[in-house]
């Protein structure tokens, strides 16, 4: 008797194909909290900011790994640095402002001082007061410096770990994710300015977000209404090997009208016969020479680097709680951007972020999901479209990238966390 | 500072009205209406304070005609997909700060507060509205409206004008 050859027939069962991501990854503190030690500083590079955002000597810049504040340091030899916001001392934050510009690094609580590299250099009546107090004699201040972070830029991105073993970023990134980093910051960029974007969710809601294709032309109805984007349009789902990093991308070269017909019918989401009064907010160039006008580059745990038509921008992931993140935007144009170049994109940025045409309703996707699945203990999320795998596509109507993403998140934080 | 000429008087409570309006029509979902408060050559922007004050122009919203505001409402009607809200703009005294011919230059603080589905109002957006008003007319027209915010959160997102 011989064994039947039906590994392949069973893998494309219905039944077992396809991911499903129970809930509660979403909404239980303990996930969370094993996010933070596994992913977040465990054997990721998060993304901290852009080296435009401190350009000088000395400037500082106070943002977060996941929700750990650190600060992003420009140190006097030009070296970049990320150091934990919190004093050796005591604990307090050393850093209070947003942004500044200074020689040294200095906690107000007992003013005890670092340089921009973290290292202690300075703390007040050390030897006592008048033969009084005074710190231990074994006191070595080379022991007590901020918690610093390993840093690493790539074209002009900075990313900062936690972790002593992980590999090098680039090697972290990936190719596919490096190249498209370097496609776009393929120039000395000047930033436009933040967007601050409040979203009361879980996080991991966002990155599926980000990865998936599939609802951006039936959730974001600005985009077929104007013929910017369409699932009928050339485009692609890449991840890297590790398939923890998605890219998306789309040529708007390759709208076709009547394969937009025959796809939507007549559904509520296309519209061609809608046009806009003021038509200068599409004006844009084309800028790049592979006519790609757009770019999600989905990067695992906290980043998504863009290119929608002529907006560039990063969008960061701060998490405050299982249930809460913020979305930063940081947009950006180049240094030799012309007047009108600069115009374009300040306009076209009507398009994205918390107030953007195409993008406002991530949010409230986001938001509608996190309010339906509140107290939810076994049910589970069903992710098939485009085969159920972890696949690359080169269509736009896949999940794939959003199973690459589970499949990360299970082998760094499991989705059967132990009561503890 | 001596009283106010009648021309001064004329010149605030012209602009304390149209800010009134402004807010009414908003907040009483009379969006259709709004553009009409606007030149057809306007500027109307929402920018955050942590923009503003370092010299960025990056806005959260930014139009530069009439025409891109009846695109935001139909937008906002026909496309954006939002959670069900409504606002209340709550405004302080509106202070001329400078007038130039017919044209006064205005400032007037704002909070807007916004009442989600269920039930609850938050304080959603404050700042103050930098405007640049054509009193010329038979109806005071915004030239230019700049909301400039210091709440630079913006809660899940911003679809209405402020």
């Amino acid at each position: 008797m011989s064994i039947p050859q039906q590994t392949d027939a069973l893998d494309q069962a219905p039944s077992t194909a396809g991911c499903r991501v129970p809930y509660r990854v979403f909404t239980d503190r303990q996930y969370y909290d094993r996010e933070q030690e596994n992913i977040f500083k465990g054997n990721c590079w998060s993304f901290v900011g852009l080296e435009a955002e401190v350009p000088q000597a000395g400037d500082f810049k106070s943002t977060f790994v996941g929700e750990t504040p650190v600060i992003l340091t420009r140190d006097s030899d030009g070296s970049l640095h990320v150091v934990v916001n919190r004093c050796a001392h005591r604990g307090a934050l050393v850093c209070r402002e947003m942004r500044g510009n200074r020689a040294s690094l200095e906690c107000v609580y007992h003013q005890w001082a670092y340089d921009l590299k973290g290292n202690l250099i300075g703390v007040p009546f050390r030897r006592g007061l008048k033969g009084q107090g005074g710190m231990p004699g074994d006191f070595d201040m080379s022991q007590h410096n901020l918690r610093q972070l390993r840093t690493e830029s790539v074209g002009g991105l900075v990313f900062a770990s936690f972790s002593e073993t992980v590999e090098s970023c680039r090697d972290f990134l990936g190719p596919i994710v490096v190249e498209q980093i370097e496609r776009i910051m393929c120039k000395p960029i000047t930033v436009l300015g933040d967007q601050r974007q409040r979203i009361r969710g879980n996080w991991k809601l966002y990155a599926e977000n980000t990865r998936d294709p599939y609802h951006a032309s039936l959730l974001h109805l600005f985009h077929n209404t104007f013929g910017l984007y369409r699932s009928t349009q050339t485009g692609k789902a890449l991840m890297d090997a590790n398939k923890r990093h998605s890219l998306l991308y789309s040529i708007a070269a390759s709208n076709d009208d009547a394969a937009d017909k025959q796809a939507y019918g007549d559904s509520r989401t296309f519209d061609t016969e809608f046009k806009l009064q003021d038509m200068s907010l599409l004006k844009g160039r084309q800028e790049f020479a592979d006519n790609v006008t757009l770019v999600i580059l989905a990067v695992y745990p906290n980043l998504v680097l863009q290119q929608i038509q002529n907006t560039l921008a990063v969008r960061q992931t701060v998490t405050y709680g299982p249930d809460e993140f913020e979305l930063v935007w940081t947009h950006f144009g180049y240094q030799d951007d012309d007047a009108e170049m600069q115009a374009i994109r300040l306009k076209q940025a009507n398009l994205i972020g918390p107030a953007g045409l195409i993008s406002m309703e991530d949010g409230e996707a986001v938001e509608i999901v996190q309010n339906a699945i509140v107290g939810e203990a076994s049910a589970t999320s069903y992710i098939a479209m485009g085969g159920g795998r972890a696949e690359d596509a080169d269509h736009l109507v896949t999940e794939g990238a959003i199973i690459g993403f589970w499949d990360n998140y299970r082998e760094m934080v499991g989705f059967e966390v132990e009561p503890t | 500072m001596g009283l106010p000429t009648l021309e001064q008087m004329q010149f605030q409570h012209a602009a304390a009205q149209v800010n009134a309006l402004h807010a009414e029509l908003i907040d009483d979902d009379r969006l259709e209406e709004w553009p009409d408060l606007f030149e057809e050559n306007c500027r109307y922007s929402v920018i955050s304070a942590e923009n503003h004050n370092r010299s960025l122009n990056l806005a959260a919203v930014f139009c530069d005609s009439r025409g891109m505001l009846v695109d935001r409402i139909v937008s906002l009607r026909r496309a954006n997909i939002f959670p069900a809200h409504s606002y209340r703009h709550i405004l302080g005294p509106t202070r001329v700060k400078s007038t130039s011919g017919q044209i006064v230059i205005t400032q007037t603080n704002y909070v807007v507060l916004m009442t989600r589905n269920d039930g609850q109002t938050s304080i959603y957006n404050s700042g103050k509205y930098v405007d640049e008003i054509d009193v010329s007319g038979a109806a005071p027209r915004f030239l230019s409206k700049t909301a400039i915010f210091d709440t630079h959160l913006i809660d899940t997102m911003m679809v209405r004008p402020i």
